[in-house]
């Protein structure tokens, strides 16, 4: 079965990159927390749940969000629509949040709305409640972005027809070192039947690679 | 108890990351699930750690959950009824 990327979005310090288009933030920021909400701002989305996720799921939502913005619905049927994401710091910037909660025996308040986010598939799940995604997912955690990785999974999933739509990509955060790369994947007749001829990215370790490095 | 009020609507809405919502907004008898501010499951949580933490205020029996957090102003009520001198 051949597989294509049919639209990818990421975002990093210096702003968002939406397939072939660059965005600069309108402000510049040092810290990740008011780079996000900047950007949360910007693009004008009302989901006041956004405010209350850890700093991961929020790079992964807003990454999500910028991107099925230009996705085909009909490509993606939610019901059938898979996410596999990746990053190296799993979900450590929120442990160590969760942790400053606990540390002292005498100031021992752990706060749920922290400790729910102590695992990175919760930044999953927040995309597949906006988005009504109800394919299967999985998060991997590996050293470096690893397409490799990323291409087994995904190819497998739909070789076993788990999915027919797949955001595959990388969503790292720690402290305010911050790096996404979200792609949505599905099979090449499909897009051909709802696009007729587009330009697509063949989905490949050298695509995602050359992805990842642009973004 | 009006000072207490306006005390717990800071308080509430810098615990549960209220962006957006003003201590004005919020009136005092309104709920706070439901059709309130729209609280879910883990804000209620957030609020019996709110009470432990500020308050000194341990909620033994969940059940009387659903009576004292259903507005700030039964919160100030049960704070204000509970609380140690």
């Amino acid at each position: 079965m051949k597989l294509v990327i049919v639209s990818y979005a990421g975002i990093t310090p210096y702003g968002i990159r939406i397939n072939e288009q660059s965005r600069l933030p309108e402000e510049k920021f040092s810290t990740f927390a008011p780079f996000i909400k900047s950007l949360y701002k910007e693009e004008g989305i009302n989901y006041p749940k956004f405010y209350k996720m850890d700093s991961l799921s929020k790079l992964g939502f807003l990454s999500a969000e910028v991107m099925m913005k230009v996705v085909n619905p009909a490509l993606a049927d939610p019901e059938k629509t898979g996410v596999v994401l990746s990053n190296a710091a799993s979900s450590l910037d929120t442990d160590h949040a969760h942790q400053e909660t606990i540390r002292n025996r005498s100031e021992y308040f752990p706060s749920p709305s922290v400790f729910v986010y102590t695992l990175p598939n919760i930044m999953i799940g927040e995309i597949c409640i906006r988005h009504h995604l109800k394919g299967e997912n999985a998060f991997l955690i590996s050293r470096n972005f690893d397409s490799h990785l990323l291409y087994r999974y995904v190819t497998g999933l739909f070789q076993s027809r788990r999915v027919e739509a797949c955001i595959t990509g990388w969503v790292d955060l720690l402290k305010d070192q911050f790096r996404s790369l979200l792609m949505m994947v599905v099979p090449a007749e499909k897009a051909v039947i709802a696009e007729g001829r587009g330009s697509w990215f063949p989905f490949s370790t050298k695509t995602m690679d050359t992805l990842f490095n642009q973004t | 108890m009006e000072e207490l009020i306006e005390k717990l609507k800071k308080e509430v809405i810098q615990q549960l990351n209220l962006e957006d919502i003003k201590p004005e907004d919020i009136a005092a008898d309104s709920p706070l699930f439901g059709e309130g501010l729209g609280l879910d499951s883990i804000d209620a949580l957030e609020l019996i750690v709110l009470l432990e933490k500020n308050y000194g205020l341990k909620i033994e029996d969940p059940k009387d959950g659903k009576k004292i957090f259903h507005s700030i102003q039964s919160m100030a009520e049960y704070i204000t009824a509970n609380q140690k001198a």
